[in-house]
């Protein structure tokens, strides 16, 4: 798994929870209290322990700490330049969703070294869009709190629902207002004079 | 191929049609009046006071040079053009002619490396470009971009500090490989409370300085590791030898404390380090001043005070003329 993934799942422990319990983690999965690097490669079964670790030390269920995963790689403090990229997909939320297949390889045209799921989606009725990803198990629901947390960028109201199937995971969305509140302001260009 | 393609003689946009094809193009007449701006060019140069002007007065065609009529602009048809706008001169763009049936040219136009500035000077949108135009892809690769270079950033400083304690653990002094500082005092600790007695000597070079400010940092360093041989050679295998400052080391003689045969080491060590030293040709002297203490002197020893009262010896013969050899005499009896 790429260090960006990991260094998530750290950094998502440390900004909701604080130093202590990452440093339990670290210690149970045998890396230094540093922990991740976001460049480097690491073992997929290093992140798996990583998040059974972080599953028991905050005592929640493991698909539960996937979805905030998700949620926090988008509205999290020190993930500004990740929402700011997804925010290239499209004008609005719809734009976004139909941006979605395109992202494994807007990804790899930032980090070419990225693991992306396969992402196909689908619109079985208007306004009802279903994201099929293959990849890494759980990968859904990660997704599933990223959505959530775009669509509150765009300011959309959504249903969200994930299921999984043998091969794949489903995430659902379904679309009840696209402009439901105002969503964040997305400038192309950050001005930073 | 059995005939030729079938492909229309003509093509009827009109203007919407072709803004939302190409946001930044400019539809000439024959005789160059500007009679049409795409809708995202006309927001940059205020286009309202653009139309109807002539094209070779409201821009400026910078390269390729000498183009000044519509006839030597059409004759350029095709060529990669760089136009700067009369209303944002700093705004350099980039542009294509072609011809138009019935007379004049069409130009598209688009940002090169002014992209940037121009979308955040300009406050442009996502609808401000083609769906086709891969502009928005070249600003999300900018960010994209210095994402990761901040990331890189991130991870260099924190090799550099991992670097920094790596070399504060230490106890090898790099350029001599020599001890250093660190492991004299560990060396001098782990004596003391074993109880063994020792020699502690105190080397410092005289003209050293003299030799790096005429001959280069490269001549002192290589200097420096010719001292570091001599004085490994002078000493045996159980004793410590490191450089704790730029031209001063400190030698340590575990289990030797007889005076006579330190004052004799000393000598013969400034003997060896008065011999000219030859780097890329060119012959240098240097030579050294040497302070002594043993630990006998001391009930208990302590490493500091051995260190002082070694350094005052060295001063000593710094003072009487360099070169030679003084010893700590009297244990400092102040509390």
């Amino acid at each position: 798994m790429h260090g960006l993934m990991n260094r998530a799942i750290q950094g998502f422990v440390q900004e909701a929870y604080g130093p202590v319990p990452w440093d339990l983690i670290a210690q149970d999965i045998n890396i230094g209290s540093d922990g991740f690097e976001a460049l480097m490669h690491y073992d997929d079964a290093l992140t798996d322990a990583a998040l059974d670790s972080v599953a028991r030390h905050l005592a929640r269920s493991r698909d539960s700490v996937l979805e905030d995963l998700g949620t926090f790689l988008v509205s999290g403090t020190q993930n500004r330049a990740l929402r700011r990229l997804l925010r290239f997909g499209g004008p609005t939320f719809p734009d976004f969703i139909h941006s979605l297949e395109e992202l494994p390889g807007r990804a790899r045209l930032a980090v070419p070294d990225l693991d992306m799921p396969v992402l196909r989606l689908e619109e079985p009725h208007p306004d009802v869009f279903e994201l099929t990803a293959t990849g890494y198990p759980g990968i859904g629901l990660v997704l599933m709190g990223m959505l959530r947390a775009m669509a509150d960028d765009y300011g959309a109201l959504v249903l969200l629902d994930h299921r999984t199937e043998a091969a794949f995971e489903v995430v659902t969305t379904t679309l009840l207002e696209a402009s439901y509140a105002i969503g964040s302001r997305f400038d192309l260009v950050v001005d930073e004079r | 191929m059995d005939g030729p393609l079938r492909t229309p003689a003509c093509f009827e946009l009109g203007p919407a049609a072709l803004s939302r094809l190409m946001p930044m193009h400019l539809c000439l007449s024959e005789d160059g009046y500007v009679t049409a701006i795409g809708s995202t060019l006309s927001r940059l140069i205020h286009g309202e006071a653009i139309l109807g002007q002539r094209f070779f007065d409201a821009f400026q065609l910078r390269r390729p040079t000498g183009i000044g009529s519509m006839a030597s602009l059409l004759a350029r048809a095709g060529a990669r053009l760089y136009i700067n706008p009369g209303a944002c001169p700093e705004m350099m763009l980039r542009g294509i002619a072609v011809p138009l049936h019935g007379g004049g040219a069409l130009i598209n136009l688009s940002f090169g490396s002014a992209l940037l500035n121009a979308v955040r000077d300009h406050a442009m949108t996502e609808s401000d470009f083609a769906p086709t135009d891969l502009a928005v892809e070249l600003l999300y690769l900018v960010e994209a971009k210095t994402a990761i270079m901040d990331e890189l950033r991130h991870l260099n400083e924190r090799l550099k500090g991992a670097r920094q304690v790596a070399e504060e653990n230490a106890l090898t002094d790099t350029l001599t490989g020599l001890r250093n500082r660190r492991a004299m005092d560990s060396v001098l600790t782990e004596l003391v409370s074993r109880q063994i007695p020792f020699g502690l000597m105190h080397v410092d070079l005289d003209y050293f300085k003299q030799v790096n400010d005429t001959l280069g940092h490269a001549a002192g360093d290589a200097l420096l590791q010719h001292v570091a041989m001599v004085l490994m050679r002078a000493t045996r295998a159980q004793d410590t030898v490191a450089r704790v400052g730029g031209d001063e080391f400190v030698i340590i003689f575990h289990g030797l404390t007889e005076t006579t045969t330190l004052m004799r080491i000393g000598s013969r060590l400034i003997e060896s380090l008065t011999q000219p030293f030859d780097f890329d040709g060119q012959s240098c002297q240097i030579s050294a001043s040497i302070g002594i203490t043993v630990s006998t002197l001391y009930c208990p020893p302590e490493p500091d005070r051995m260190l002082s009262d070694a350094d005052q010896a060295l001063y000593a013969s710094k003072h009487a003329g360099r070169g030679r050899v003084s010893l700590h005499k009297e244990p400092d009896q102040s509390p």
